[in-house]
């Protein structure tokens, strides 16, 4: 239903996507999970025909965004970051306005305005101007908005962002219920979002697709592997390419410590492969002084804050991270 | 096609109702307007009463003392009146993001720019029409000639166009509404004033200047004259604006 491939987005000097591919099939729910800045919005901006991309192609339902955008248009709704409500229009009239500009005829304007606001829960405001509505309501309208013509595809970027959590999980819901008869892609930078709604995800950061799979998938992988936490007295910088060169080790990296003097070194290594004597032993031989090494399992969470995120309360930044 | 120019064109139109500017404009218009009005006919009937106590000159005619002044005056009062009839048209769609809606939709960029092309120009047309109570006035006085009353109507047309095409040009090129109004406003001035400019120049850049001005090729107009060349210019400047604005629309 959607394929994107090798896009690519430049704003002047500032490359926001570089070369994401992946694709969508009918009547799935796609997560498109990164971190913030990481191109979730510049991508479903292209996909929705709303800016130009650099280089790449992308269709929807069959028709080349670039060269056929109003089909690509006629056959999507959008909820960008922000709703694109007009804040003086009542909730009614201004859905009538949506529809009937993505083609709805205007005998059954009424039928589908009607079915949108029912879904999105928001009938009992159809009188209200949307400018005197809270954030959350605002949203549901967009979302109605983009429902309203019953497109095959639907593009939210952030649908449930500014929402209460009760409201949340009315959204969710909402978005699960349209799977199946439509293809949806929800980008997010919450990991419950994708673990409530959808059945796969592409995880994307800073421009570039890290992961794609199904959510047990990811998980699995993910769950395999275990990190070892080395700490040493000495700067184990020199030891790195050689901890790299043992069986079953993923990677390497030098973390930050608060504590001066002590140096900190993350190794992720392969399910099964214990390395921890092995490690031991080089440290000493180098004489390094080990002051402690500590074995965990990454859970789905950490795999995916492993995965995309520089989080503030990690210890270390992805930045300061040095990959061997 | 016709169906998209007219739906966002009756959102907008509709949409100059949602917030008090519009009446307000409306309202000051009319009442500017009306002052001139009732001005211009006290020193007419001034004139007259002169002319019947000493008969002497040319007995003062309606058309030049009144109607011709007036819709002077009402091409000058559209000039500031335009660029906040515009301002929003684009910009304000920009700034709240209601543009993602109509660039999403399976609409073209020149259906847009049509659309709000006639949002603002109906309402300027609404408001021209308005001023009909004047002559209309003037029918229970005298004979105002209505050939020259109605070629008047059209060069103000003509004129409000211009202002509106111009008007929604700068509202495409940012998100400030107040920019948008003044450099309206300053491209206005500078195609009105143009004309003078060509007392000055040589005889080739003066023809030329003279061309460009939006009021030399308003003349004619208010002597009742309707002229091609004029039509074609106020035509192809119009087109010209719709085409950048255009540009602009598609390209951001
Ligand atoms: N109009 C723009 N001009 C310049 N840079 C932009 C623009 N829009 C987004 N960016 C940059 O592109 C990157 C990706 O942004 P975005 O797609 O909005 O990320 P996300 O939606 O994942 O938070 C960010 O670094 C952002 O600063
Ligand atoms: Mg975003």
């Amino acid at each position: 239903m959607i394929e994107v491939s090798n896009l690519v987005k430049k704003y002047n000097e500032r490359t926001a996507v570089s070369g994401v591919s992946f694709s969508v099939k009918k009547g799935e729910i796609l997560g498109f999970l990164g971190p913030n800045g990481a191109g979730k919005s510049t991508t479903m901006k292209i996909l929705s025909a709303f800016i130009e991309a650099s280089a790449g192609t992308v269709t929807v339902n069959g028709f080349n965004v670039a060269s056929e955008p109003r089909k690509v248009k006629a056959s999507i709704g959008y909820l960008p970051e922000n709703p694109p409500v007009y804040t003086g229009m009542e909730v009614e009239s201004y859905l009538r306005f949506a529809a009937r500009i993505h083609g709805v005829e205007k005998t059954n304007v009424k039928k589908s305005v009607e079915a949108a606001m029912e879904k999105c829960g928001i009938s009992d405001v159809r009188n209200r101007l949307i400018g005197n509505l809270s954030k959350g309501y605002r949203q549901r309208v967009g979302l109605a908005q983009a429902i309203a013509h019953n497109p095959p595809v639907l593009i939210l970027d952030e649908p449930t962002v500014g929402l209460d959590p009760r409201q949340i999980i009315e959204i969710r819901n909402l978005i699960q219920s349209l799977g199946g008869e439509h293809t949806v892609i929800l980008s997010t930078h919450i990991l419950p979002e994708v673990q409530a709604t959808c059945s796969r995800v592409v995880v994307i950061d800073k421009g570039k697709v890290v992961a794609e799979d199904t959510l047990d998938g990811i998980a699995a992988r993910m769950q395999s592997n275990a990190r070892l936490t080395i700490t040493t007295a000495k700067d184990p910088k020199n030891l790195l390419p050689e901890i790299q060169k043992l069986d079953g080790v993923v990677s390497t990296s030098v973390g930050k410590t608060a504590t001066e003097g002590e140096f900190v070194v993350y190794v992720e290594c392969q399910k099964g492969s214990d390395i921890r004597s092995m490690i031991s032993e080089k440290i000493v031989h180098a004489n390094l002084s080990l002051l402690g090494l500590f074995q965990e399992k990454l859970s789905l969470e950490d795999a995916f804050v492993r995965l995309i995120t520089v989080d503030e309360n990690l210890d270390f930044k992805r930045e300061d991270t040095q990959h061997v | 096609m016709f169906k998209n120019i007219s739906l966002i064109a009756g959102r907008d139109l509709r949409s100059y109702f949602y917030t008090p500017i519009a009446y307000i404009v409306i309202a000051m218009f009319l009442i500017l307007i009306g002052w001139m009005f009732s001005q211009l006919l006290s020193f007419y009937a001034q004139q007259v009463s002169q002319y019947a106590a000493l008969s002497f000159g040319e007995k003062p005619k309606l058309v030049d003392s009144v109607i011709r002044p007036l819709f002077g005056n009402v091409n000058v009062i559209l000039l500031f009146v335009a660029p906040f009839i515009t301002m929003r048209l684009l910009a304000e769609e920009k700034k709240d993001h209601t543009i993602e809606l109509l660039k999403t939709a399976p609409v073209r960029p020149i259906e847009i720019v049509l659309g709000k092309f006639l949002a603002g120009f109906i309402l300027l047309l609404i408001m021209i029409a308005i001023t009909f109570v004047y002559p209309a006035i003037l029918y229970f006085i005298s004979r105002p000639d209505w050939g020259v009353v109605l070629a008047c109507y059209i060069g103000i047309a003509c004129v409000s166009a211009v202002y509106i095409s111009v008007g929604l040009f700068w509202s495409s090129r940012t998100e400030n509404q107040i920019v948008a109004a003044v450099l309206t406003f300053g491209t206005l001035l500078f195609f009105w004033l143009i004309g003078w400019a060509s007392h000055r120049a040589g005889p080739v850049w003066s023809d030329v200047l003279n061309h460009l001005s939006i009021i030399g090729h308003y003349s004619n107009f208010a002597q009742g004259l309707l002229d091609t060349t004029d039509f074609v210019f106020y035509f192809s400047f119009v087109g010209f604006a719709l085409f950048l604005t255009n540009l602009s629309v598609r390209g951001e």
